[in-house]
């Protein structure tokens, strides 16, 4: 079985999908958290809120595969990556928690609802910066000693990572606002579709900060991108990006409320091959490899069964469910 | 040495801390997503409204739980790498897939028929409705079995060998997940799971019937419970004999701990009370019952049983708090069991709803559950110790390299943040409770809010009632 197949690549496939399922799923959750204070109303609010309730807790699951599979696939790179963030990773685990314990209290408790709209907020805003900064530590690298991390513990914390931070939060709200262009209607949508063209350009900025950038932060992905044939590989990723985003500026600019949710997960999309792209084989950057850090086939080829059976299974009845919460919510027709 | 020693300590507080706060969710969810599909089976069946306005009323109960154990859960699924990166890296191919089948076959399916269950019941009709209740009670359990499988691992590991880096790698995938301490575990946790939601639910309804509301709902609820008291809890105390039994074979200086045995004996006594210390290697006074340790360990009254002795001292787990934790889960077991008895005794009598005294018992043992579920984890855990793979790989080996003041750090923030938001929720679920369930809810038939909905409306009333009543 292991000689034909290379089980460690299909993992790092499933593994990097989950993550992307995640960042466009929750995505628009934790967008939707980040922008809560500026819709403009209680109502506004309850119907924000609604779009995501039936859904959320399926979308959160996907960091939960992320982070599982990791662990079950990877065991050596999980146990040098977590350590090494472990701030980052505490302080996202507790802002997932104020997060998403608020969606049931504040319907609960109207008499601090207030309290628990911040809650929301702050723990999207949190919760996405730590991924940002996560992400950004990943790509410039982390340092490794035997099978353990040799670094310090404020390795993390940097200029760049910093600006990655910054940089999802910039995407994930356009993400929450494309969705609630998509999921609602009136003066609502009408909000929506303002922060959609304000985050596109901000978001489409950090894409260009983080594309100059990242190739000096990572000698390796410089070699990816910077060296022929290389480039000519590569070219069709920044030249689609920048039509995807015509197409988003297009749609905001008619009104397609249909149309501007899938441009925003293309963009997303491209960015992530991007990424992906620049980094591959490693699993922990400039120190272990996929291979290196793969568990045995055994485990690998086990897992893989279930995977092959269950994750299609999963995506059907994720879609039905989405299925059934389709259409535009209102105040009239919430679920709360 | 001292500072490792510090972080390791401190490692371990927070493991505890947060497993213990995230265990009662589980606990409750597992029993109650359970109660919610019998409540929503009943009502389909007879089509009486008590088991349609019971199923709302927990259903609400049920959302705010779950929420709770979603996210506490998500803190243990990043924890083991955190804090416990070694251990990850070693023992990560054999429980990492068990653990990765728990997120694909259980998490999933609880996530996406949750949001149908709680909020689709007019856009998916009741068939459909009844069937995704039904597969969310279904992965709750499958969630058990998976992480139980996990641990029953840790605590009586095979179906492994060790590779050149020592990591365990899996040789035989149905010894690993049908360990030999898997079954008993398994059964053991999940009718405790039902006990402790049935003992919720019967505080709930004794507490009502107490205040002189004398509604079918709340007769209902005690009732339920209490026919779960009177059959399951005796189930449950031969579930955890067999368990005791499997453990004396497998862990015997854990089931010396429980017992308080420092010596290795024939016709042991029980010890109902004592102070075991660990620097004399003996009990402070002593209130033991002749023989009963033999003959409840091995069916004879001169059969031998093992003595903490019989390893070196640093083999050994903390002796006191496996010895009291024990007895305070036995302690409650048996008060299960003795409240159902009395209760079906009262129902032939036809007292059950009006017996004061039994009516205050019945909401004093509301919370029985939750203590005595936390109480036989740690009897399990801290009986593994000084192990984190028993036998195999210490505690001290398996931490992260992380210093004390970083995870002391996070402990301190860990306890803060779950002591305010989960206090917060327990608040919002006894309001709940607070609240009779026939008189929360809108009428039925609400032009846009259909039924399995839970209108605005009604939560307000949740939220300013409760305070006036309770």
């Amino acid at each position: 079985m292991g000689e034909a197949i290379d089980l460690p690549l299909i993992w790092a496939a499933i593994l990097s999908l989950a993550v992307f399922i995640y960042v466009v799923l929750d995505g628009f959750d934790l967008g939707i958290g980040i922008l809560f204070p500026y819709l403009q109303s209680d109502t506004q609010r309850d119907v924000a809120m609604n779009t995501v309730a039936p859904v959320w807790d399926g979308n959160e699951t996907w960091l939960i595969l992320g982070g599982g599979g990791l662990f079950a696939a990877f065991p050596l790179a999980y146990a040098i990556v977590m350590p090494a963030l472990y701030a980052p990773f505490i302080l996202m685990m507790l802002a997932l928690v104020f997060r998403g314990v608020s969606f049931e209290y504040r319907w609960r408790d109207p008499d601090h609802r207030k309290w628990w709209d911040l809650s929301f907020h702050w723990g999207s805003v949190v919760a996405t910066f730590m991924q940002g900064i996560v992400l950004g530590a990943f790509v410039q690298g982390i340092e490794v000693d035997g099978r353990a991390y040799g670094g310090g513990w404020w390795d993390w914390l940097t200029p760049f990572t910093i600006m990655c931070g910054f940089a999802l939060l910039a995407s994930y709200s356009l993400l929450g606002s494309a969705w609630l262009v998509m999921k609602t209607s009136d003066d609502i949508r009408d909000i929506a579709y303002k922060y959609s063209f304000r985050m596109a350009l901000v978001t489409l900025g950090f894409a260009a900060v983080v594309s100059v950038w990242v190739p000096f932060q990572s000698p390796l992905v410089w070699d990816r991108w910077f060296t022929t044939p290389n480039f000519w590989y590569v070219a069709p990723i920044p030249a689609l990006t920048l039509w995807t985003a015509g197409i988003i500026f297009s749609a905001i600019r008619r009104r397609r409320d249909y149309m501007l949710y899938p441009a925003v997960i293309v963009l997303n999309t491209l960015g992530f091959v991007g990424l992906g792209v620049g980094l591959a084989p490693y699993i922990v950057p400039h120190a272990v490899t996929i291979h290196e850090a793969a568990g045995p086939d055994v485990s690998l080829g086990f897992m893989l069964v279930g995977a092959g059976l269950l994750l299609p299974v999963i995506l059907l009845y994720t879609g039905y469910s989405y299925y059934i919460f389709r259409g535009k919510v209102t105040a009239e027709n919430g679920y709360h | 040495m001292f500072e490792l020693f510090d972080a390791l300590l401190l490692a371990r507080i927070q493991f505890a801390f947060t497993v213990a706060f995230h265990i009662i969710f589980p606990a409750f969810s597992i029993g109650l997503a359970s109660y919610l599909f019998v409540l929503e089976g009943l009502w389909l069946w007879t089509g009486r409204d008590v088991y349609l306005r019971l199923f709302k009323y927990w259903l609400k109960v049920f959302a705010i739980a779950f929420g709770m154990g979603v996210v506490s859960g998500l803190v243990m699924s990043y924890q083991f790498g955190t804090n416990w990166s070694v251990f990850s890296d070693l023992a990560g191919p054999v429980i990492g897939p068990l653990m990765a089948y728990e997120v694909m076959s259980a998490f999933f399916l609880e996530a996406g028929f949750l949001g149908i269950m709680l909020f689709g019941m007019n856009r998916v009709g009741k068939g459909l409705h009844f069937a995704a209740t039904g597969m969310v009670a279904f992965g709750t359990v499958l969630s058990a079995t998976w992480i139980l499988a996990v641990n029953s691992w840790m605590h009586t590991p095979a179906g492994y060998e060790i590779n050149e880096v020592g990591q365990f790698i899996p040789v035989d995938w149905l010894a690993v997940i049908f360990n030999p301490s898997f079954p008993y575990r398994l059964v053991h946790m999940t009718l405790a799971a039902y006990l402790t939601t049935a003992f919720v639910v019967g505080a709930t309804g004794a507490w009502h019937l107490s205040r002189g509301s004398q509604t079918k709902d709340a007769k209902k609820m005690l009732s339920m419970a209490m026919w779960m008291a009177t059959f399951v809890a005796p189930l449950q105390i031969l579930a955890g004999d067999f368990h005791g039994l499997n453990t004396l074979e497998h862990q015997p200086m854990k089931v010396a701990a429980m017992e308080g045995h420092w010596e290795r004996q024939k016709g042991a006594p029980f010890i109902i009370i004592g102070f075991p210390d660990e620097e004399t290697e003996s009990n402070g006074f002593e209130l033991e019952i002749p023989y009963a340790s033999a003959l409840i360990l091995t069916h004879d009254l001169n059969g031998e049983t093992p003595g903490l002795k019989d390893v070196p001292p640093e083999e050994r787990p903390p002796v006191a708090t496996v010895f009291w934790s024990f007895r305070v889960m036995i302690g409650i077991g048996t008060l299960m069991m003795l409240i159902g008895l009395v209760s079906l005794w009262l129902r032939v009598k036809g007292k059950l709803y009006t017996s004061r005294p039994f009516l205050q018992w019945a909401t004093f043992m509301g919370p029985s559950g939750f203590i005595a579920v936390v109480a036989g984890w740690i009897v399990t855990e801290v009986g593994r110790q000084p192990y984190t793979v028993y036998g195999v790989l210490t505690t001290a080996q398996s931490a992260s390299p992380i210093e004390a003041p970083a995870v002391a750090g996070s402990l301190l923030a860990f306890i803060v943040v779950y002591f305010l938001l989960f206090g917060a929720g327990v608040m919002y679920i006894l309001r709940i409770l607070a609240t009779s369930p026939n008189k929360d809810e809108l009428p039925m038939g609400q032009p846009t809010r259909a039924a399995g909905t839970t209108p605005v409306a009604s939560m307000l009333n949740v939220g300013e009632v409760a305070p006036q009543n309770g």
